[in-house]
């Protein structure tokens, strides 16, 4: 906070009022509503709601479709986090590297960003059409006869790839951005000590850029589990039944779908400690950011 | 050294071809008509129809009530897309402006309350949104489409971490002036964000256009459609048909992306600036 700082006792309320009262009704009462009708279960035909305890999440957790959905999360998650993550490093450290053109290739790499999911997964159900897809011919060369939309796996990957495709400019230009914050005279310390420039990228490069990469991590899951909505409802247009899912659509096919207030509504909470606590980490990190600056 | 720096090349153009090829191919086969892509696939060679395939995309009236058109998304997605970034900057500032600039006593716990908004993303509070918006009465209007998104923490921390950087001695001098808060503000404070506020203003832009979730919840009347949410409607009516209109879906793909891109483009500076910034 400022040193100097104006008093007045009603202005700072005035600056703040409009954001507070977005806040409140936007955030705050459907917050609230959500963990509140998770304790209910709601008449289909809208005649009140009955207090069912805990049971709306006994009966989410305990569901195999639910264990399966979440099973199927974490793999997605995981893989497009560490997919995206990895190839946006691997480009950043090569365009970092490079001493011609590396202007030219950032620009060339990082636009991919400002594409919409959705969008991104309409482009995806052209490249993986049954018809039309060179990707799915490129598949048959191998004897692959890939099915994106009937076949569970073949779905799955393509929805990976989409995701990955969609996520990678946004690792590429945090990572090189931290490249590019190395000092130089640390660099050059380095590339005295050490000839070999893979054990440079292990013991000076990577230490350097572990905080970026840790908070990397984090928005990359709240990606996978979050943004990628756009690109799986493009991509199982409508027909979920045999086709993969995040918890995310879960909770919106139930509560739209399925008007299952209760059901949608304890999902939703599940995910909000989900989320919680992936930000509780995110913030531990990014204070050890801020110390390691 | 000659040899690494060939590999490194080799590994960033066949990251340049990956991310670029898509688009290329989307475009290009845009431009071929339907029956000719049903055949012969996905094309890397301009199709020569362009004008037209873009000209039906943007004016021919679709959907089920027959009333839309792609201008008229491209038009909803930019009154959503620049709304949002607006009023984002304008609350986002003044309660930064609030937070750093002022002591009064609810100033902790209002930072708190904020704060907390950065732990809950619209997507695990959509269905109470929802509600609440029928309650209110905001559904297929401009205003619910907006006004909700713009219940978040982001820029307000932007500018909070900018303002924090701002030099006690301007307040010092400005108060010396005998300048007020309202003065203050106007004359020193925004003056100086300039390059913040374009930065924000980009990256803004480009997450309001690119909603989905949202305005797919928020518009189910057709003249409240943005192009990102259409484009799923579009496509199920499509799907069905003998030969379905790909040329048509990638033209819409390509308008969809077109305005985004080109601001990420020609504003490139400011956009990483934005982007790496605000999401400390």
């Amino acid at each position: 906070m400022k040193r100097v700082q104006f008093s007045s006792p009603y202005l700072p309320y005035l600056f703040l009022a409009p954001q507070m009262a977005i806040i409140f009704v936007f955030f705050y009462w459907p917050s609230v509503q959500a963990i509140q009708s998770s304790f209910y279960l709601e008449d289909p035909f809208g005649f009140g709601s009955t207090f069912v305890g805990l049971s709306n999440y006994s009966d989410a957790l305990g569901s195999a479709q639910y264990q399966a959905i979440a099973r199927f999360t974490v793999v997605f998650t995981a893989l497009v986090t560490f997919l995206s993550l990895g190839i946006g490093m691997l480009l950043a450290v090569k365009a970092d590297a490079v001493l011609k053109g590396s202007a030219a290739y950032k620009t060339l790499l990082i636009w991919v960003y400002a594409i919409a999911p959705p969008v991104a997964g309409l482009m995806g159900m052209m490249f993986f059409d049954q018809h039309i897809g060179p990707l799915v011919k490129f598949a048959a060369l191998f004897g692959w006869d890939m099915k994106v939309g009937l076949n569970y796996n073949d779905t799955a990957i393509a929805m990976i790839i989409v995701s990955v495709w969609k996520q990678i400019p946004y690792n590429f230009i945090f990572i090189l951005s931290g490249l590019q914050s190395i000092p130089a005279s640390v660099r050059e310390a380095a590339a005295i000590d050490c000839r070999s420039g893979t054990r440079r990228f292990w013991t000076m490069t990577l230490p350097l850029l572990a905080p970026t990469a840790f908070f990397l991590l984090v928005i990359n899951m709240t990606y996978a589990l979050f943004d990628t909505f756009g690109v799986i409802d493009v991509m199982v247009k409508d027909k979920a039944a045999n086709n993969p899912i995040t918890l995310v659509y879960k909770v919106y096919m139930d509560g739209f779908r399925g008007n299952d207030l209760g059901g949608s509504s304890a999902q939703s909470v599940i995910l909000m400690i989900v989320v919680f606590v992936l930000t509780i980490f995110q913030f531990r990190f990014i204070e050890r950011r801020v110390h390691y600056n | 050294m000659n040899r690494i720096r060939l590999l490194d090349h080799l590994v960033l153009m066949l990251g340049v071809f990956v991310m670029v090829a898509p688009v290329v191919v989307a475009f290009m086969t845009s431009t071929h008509e339907a029956a000719d892509i049903h055949r012969n696939g996905l094309s890397l060679a301009w199709g020569g129809h362009f004008t037209e395939t873009y000209n039906t995309v943007l004016t021919r009236e679709g959907g089920f009530t027959g009333k839309i058109t792609g201008a008229r998304m491209i038009w909803n997605s930019l009154i959503l897309g620049i709304g949002f970034a607006a009023g984002k900057i304008v609350l986002s500032m003044l309660a930064a402006y609030a937070i750093v600039y002022f002591r009064f006593r609810l100033g902790t716990l209002f930072f708190w309350m904020i704060f907390t908004t950065l732990l809950l993303p619209l997507e695990v509070r959509i269905l109470p949104s929802y509600e609440v918006m029928n309650r209110l009465s905001l559904t297929n209007t401009y205003t619910g489409l907006i006004v909700p998104l713009l219940a978040s923490a982001t820029g307000t921390f932007f500018f909070r971490q900018f303002f924090k950087s701002v030099p006690e001695e301007l307040l010092e001098a400005a108060r010396i002036d005998g300048a007020g808060p309202f003065k203050f503000f106007i004359d020193v404070l925004v003056p100086l964000s300039r390059t913040m506020i374009a930065a924000i203003f980009i990256i803004m832009f480009v997450y309001g256009w690119n909603q989905y979730l949202w305005p797919t919840l928020m518009t189910t009347d057709e003249r409240f459609f943005t192009l990102v949410r259409g484009i799923k409607q579009i496509l199920l009516v499509w799907v069905g048909s003998n030969i379905p209109d790909y040329n048509e879906a990638f033209a819409l793909a390509i308008l969809a992306m077109l305005p985004p891109v080109m601001i990420v483009l020609i504003f490139q500076r400011w956009f990483i600036k934005g982007l790496t910034e605000s999401d400390k």
